[in-house]
């Protein structure tokens, strides 16, 4: 039975601001979600803390909002004790790249099967307007008291340097691409990062809407210039392959290297970077435990009370010493 | 008997007193081993006492019978914990060493060391040191170790002798147990466990081992005083306090375990590793152990896994398990069932790492903001370290709640022989979960309240039971509600779980109460690792015709009231034993019951408590309760 747009929402109020990008990722998500076909009941939403965190409870899949930060180690938690399950991680930027910094990185070594959302709109929304990790140095976004004093981080080569496998970048209100994107992501085979430049009607009044559109910049026949453009449109091509030799690989990085700095005038989105045939951290463990993926650790222990049926005495074998019969 | 082997980290120590603990298990003996080391990889002094006798012995003694050396260090350090008439065993070479030149030991401890054997007319080097012991009848065995590597080499065709300079550990050993009258065959099969599957190094040290034994056999014919005779045994394990919080963890149903590197807690993680795939009566199954990259990784990783169903958990110690707190309030409020064990060592902050506290009880009982429900158990030796650990799993599914496990340092690194763990009557019980089958219609309430405060739990991917969660006050769905009855609602089912359990729990898996054969004179209160030091004084004071009885406190949260009420009421004199400053044990006592304890007697050096100094501390705090109010002992190297 194909799945309806409805099928996926829940019907509670949304409380985003009027305006909030928040929304075009939420339908990008839920659309992509119906069009992919996945069994909802399979998909697991983690979100952090922030505007887009109560993203799960707009949406009827499993919705698991964490703590702030945190989003990608319970995700990865319940990838690994039940990789079944369609696992998608959503954070802010300053949820994912500031107090969860230390999680994107390591998430990246380990390269699970799962894909990472990431709402990057320069502030801090619900806690009024601080500069987030992702705003540039010297900005002054309306509520700040005094210009941003530190660097904006770049989450594609933070990604990159990292570990992901997949490397993506689209804008909230492109839901078109966003869908896409994330249809592409959730289809990937290893950890995929979609990074979603995305308006705050409230406190980003810098980058907002209409800049992203080019509103500030119209063509001979008047009509606004948009800043975001398509780098596959472009020729872009992000895979990368066992196949390549090490020559290939370094001048795909540079171009990504080179991309991922873009900004202002032009602001490149999509697929920057896609590895293929990189193992997966499932794959690496089912080298390991041959049962891994057949009986994971949720799939186990049965309901109900029972006896334990590991074999004891054969377990603690070494630890045994034998009887003394003198 | 008590061996002491000592000698720089890194150099072997562990694995020699394994080798000769578990020849003297194998002889049938029982023995209580217990390890002291810096936190440092290599130079700094590291020991091992292993306490042997033919009846079960639960704690370690001050005095050591027969210390085995072959540095300067270990002799200026121990010599004079060796009884008169024991015997130390002592590399010959060092015998010039002067106490100056040690220096990994503190310098205001060698210059009072120094300024000893001065005043006693001797020589402030380890001469001076052998000369002070052998004036106390302490029998002296020089070994030419240097001597006794080479012949081992010749023996075995190796003319490199660095590469055999690891078999000098061995060699003390083996020269400790040829004084002991302990059957090399022991020995032997103990070389072939510890070094199980590398071949060479086994041959090595047997041959070195029978080096020694003849060394012995032709040099020393006088009898040391102490003789191990093997006596009839069954089988038991040779085990440590992590290896049994592991084992406890494969059998009690824990299939995924997360950690971040610490001390005294990684070598938990670290057995599981190596035993991630084991056997079950009808095949496989396998533990998933991840290395994260921070504490709180660790918890919330270990969360993740128990909203799928799996039964998880993260050990730690104090520095890792105060990042955890965030998360494990988060496990509280989405009634998720997680099972944190954590070892405790001394604190604050780094303290000290390798060194045993039990400091972080009250920290345990409210760590999070806010309120919530947690279970606390406390372990008191490494039996109940297996057995409490297949419960803290049970009650935290029952229950759906943070079950913190407490145990500490010393019962981590203890090495004791136990008989072999009954799992006859161990159940894996996993509470309330949702029925299968449900009316597709309805929409399942995964905070349904219910008059136990418990709703049936759904896991995630089970069809047609969606669920939310959130770190926010929540409605039955799981949705974000702020609404104040909602709130006074949610709050009352969370709590209301914590006085189920408490009605749930037999009186005897929250406190062991040993008796005294008559009206006891003095009622003893603890907790934790203190229970051996305990139990074995209290045999001890019976011998001066002292009644002692002892209420070991075993489940901290839900709090036993009326229990510990009934036991402490009609006490005539009342003393706390714990290993902190403050006797965080008799506080809680006092904030549950209004009963104060009277007297207390702590320990915070960072060393167990040992039988003599506890004997005596009790006898004293019985004889003249109110000059003793406050004892603090202090005894270890």
């Amino acid at each position: 039975m194909a799945l309806k747009l409805s099928d996926v929402r829940t019907d509670l109020f949304n409380d985003w601001c009027p305006g909030c990008g928040d929304f075009g990722i939420e339908a990008s998500l839920q659309m992509a979600l119906t069009e992919l076909g996945i069994d909802i009941n399979r998909v697991v939403l983690f979100s952090g803390i922030g505007c887009h965190g109560k993203i799960v409870h707009w949406t009827n899949t499993f919705g698991i909002h964490t703590l702030h930060g945190r989003t990608l180690a319970f995700a990865q938690g319940a990838k690994l004790a039940n990789p079944e399950l369609e696992v998608v991680a959503l954070g802010g930027d300053g949820d994912g790249y500031g107090i969860g910094a230390g999680h994107f990185v390591h998430a990246g070594r380990r390269n699970i099967d799962m894909t990472y959302i990431v709402h990057n709109n320069g502030v801090y929304g619900l806690t009024k307007g601080q500069a987030s990790p992702t705003q540039r140095l010297g900005e002054q976004t309306k509520s700040l008291p005094q210009p941003n004093i530190n660097n904006g981080i770049n989450p594609i080569i933070l990604a990159l340097s990292a570990g992901y496998t997949f490397i993506a970048r689209s804008y909230a209100f492109n839901t078109r691409h966003l869908k896409e994107t994330i249809k592409k992501a959730i289809a990937h085979k290893g950890l995929a990062l979609v990074d979603v430049l995305q308006p705050c009607p409230t406190y980003n009044d810098i980058e907002t809407k209409a800049w992203y559109d080019g509103e500030d910049r119209r063509d001979a026949s008047g009509r606004a210039v948009p800043r975001v453009y398509d780098v596959n449109m472009k020729g872009h091509d992000p895979l990368v392959s066992k196949e390549m030799d090490e020559d290939q690989v370094d001048k795909k990085i540079q171009h990504v290297f080179r991309l991922s700095k873009e900004w202002g005038d032009q602001i490149p989105i999509g697929i920057f970077y896609q590895e293929i045939g990189t193992p997966t951290f499932e794959d690496r463990i089912s080298a390991r435990i041959p049962s891994y993926l057949q009986n994971p650790p949720a799939k186990q222990i049965p309901p109900g009370t029972t006896k334990s049926t590991v074999e004891l005495e054969k377990l603690s074998s070494e630890l045994t010493v034998q009887a003394n019969n003198v | 008997m008590n061996w002491k082997i000592g000698g720089a980290q890194g150099s072997g120590v562990d694995s020699s007193a394994r080798i000769f603990s578990r020849a003297v298990a194998l002889a049938g003996l029982w023995v209580f081993g217990t390890r002291e080391y810096y936190s440092n990889i290599k130079g700094l002094h590291s020991y091992f006492e292993v306490r042997v006798d033919s009846n079960p012995i639960q704690c370690k003694v001050d005095r050591t019978s027969l210390l085995a050396s072959f540095d300067a260090e270990t002799l200026i350090r121990h010599a004079t914990t060796v009884e008169d008439g024991g015997g130390i065993v002592y590399n010959k070479g060092v015998t010039e060493t002067s106490i100056e030149k040690v220096d990994t030991i503190n310098k205001e401890v060698r210059q009072e060391i120094q300024q000893r054997l001065t005043d006693k007319g001797l020589k402030a080097d380890i001469s001076g040191i052998l000369e002070e012991s052998r004036r106390r009848g302490i029998h002296l065995y020089p070994i030419p170790y240097d001597d006794l590597v080479a012949q081992t080499g010749k023996r075995i065709g190796e003319q490199q002798l660095s590469k055999l300079t690891r078999i000098i550990n061995v060699l003390a050993v083996s020269v400790s147990s040829a004084l002991l009258g302990i059957d090399k065959r022991y020995i032997d099969d103990s070389i072939r466990n510890v070094f199980s599957g590398k071949q060479r190094i086994i041959d090595m040290n047997i041959t070195g081992a029978q080096v020694a034994y003849e060394f012995v056999s032709e040099n020393y014919h006088e009898q040391f005083p102490y003789k191990i005779t093997p006596i009839q045994s069954k089988d038991r394990l040779f085990i440590s306090g992590n290896e049994a919080v592991a084992l406890g963890k494969l059998v009690g149903g824990c299939r995924m375990q997360t950690y971040y590197p610490i001390t005294p807690a990684s070598d938990e993680s670290e057995f599981l590793e190596a035993h991630e795939n084991f056997d079950v009566v009808d095949g496989k199954n396998s533990i998933l152990v991840v290395q994260t990259e921070d504490e709180i990784a660790a918890i919330t990783m270990a969360i993740g896994a128990a909203l799928t169903g799996t039964r998880a958990s993260a050990s730690t110690s104090g520095p890792g398990f105060s990042l955890m707190v965030e998360g494990m309030g988060w496990s509280g409020i989405n009634e998720v069932p997680v099972v944190i064990t954590l070892y405790s060592r001394g604190g604050p902050s780094t303290g000290m790492p390798t060194r045993t506290e039990q400091g972080d009880l009250k920290f345990v009982l409210n760590a999070s903001h806010g309120e919530f429900p947690r279970i606390v158990l406390c372990s008191g030796d490494i039996e109940e370290c297996f057995y409490d650990t297949i419960r803290a799993f049970n009650y935290a599914e029952k229950y759906q709640l943070p079950v913190i496990h407490l145990v500490d340092k010393a019962m981590a690194n203890t090495n004791v022989t136990v008989n072999p763990f009954d799992t006859k009557y161990i159940s894996i019980e996993r509470g309330k979960l949702v029925q299968e089958h449900k009316d597709q219609d309805e929409l399942y309430r995964r905070f349904k309240i219910t008059d136990d405060g418990i709703s049936p739990r759904a896991f995630l991917g089970m069809s047609g039971f969606r669920f939310w969660n959130t770190g926010d006050e929540h409605d039955e769905l799981g949705h974000i509600n702020e609404e104040p009855e909602n709130r006074v609602n949610m709050m009352n089912k969370r709590m209301r779980k914590l006085e189920t359990a408490d009605t749930d729990i037999p009186d005897r898996e929250k406190v062991n109460f040993f008796p005294a054969s008559k009206t006891a004179d003095i009622t003893i209160v603890s907790w934790g690792s203190s229970k051996g030091a305990i139990l074995e004084a209290m045999k001890l004071l019976k011998n001066d015709s002292i009644e002692a009885e002892f209420l070991q406190v075993r489940i901290a949260s839900p709090f036993p009231t009326e229990l510990v009420k009934r036991q402490l009421s009609k006490a005539k004199l009342t003393v706390a034993v714990e290993q902190n400053y403050s006797g965080q044990m008799a506080s809680l006592i006092a904030e549950k019951t209004g009963i104060i304890i009277d007297n207390k007697i702590v320990k915070y050096n960072g060393r167990p408590i040992s039988l003599n100094e506890l004997y005596a501390a009790l006898k004293n705090t019985f004889e003249k309760p109110e000059e003793n109010r406050r004892v603090v002992l202090t005894s270890g190297a």
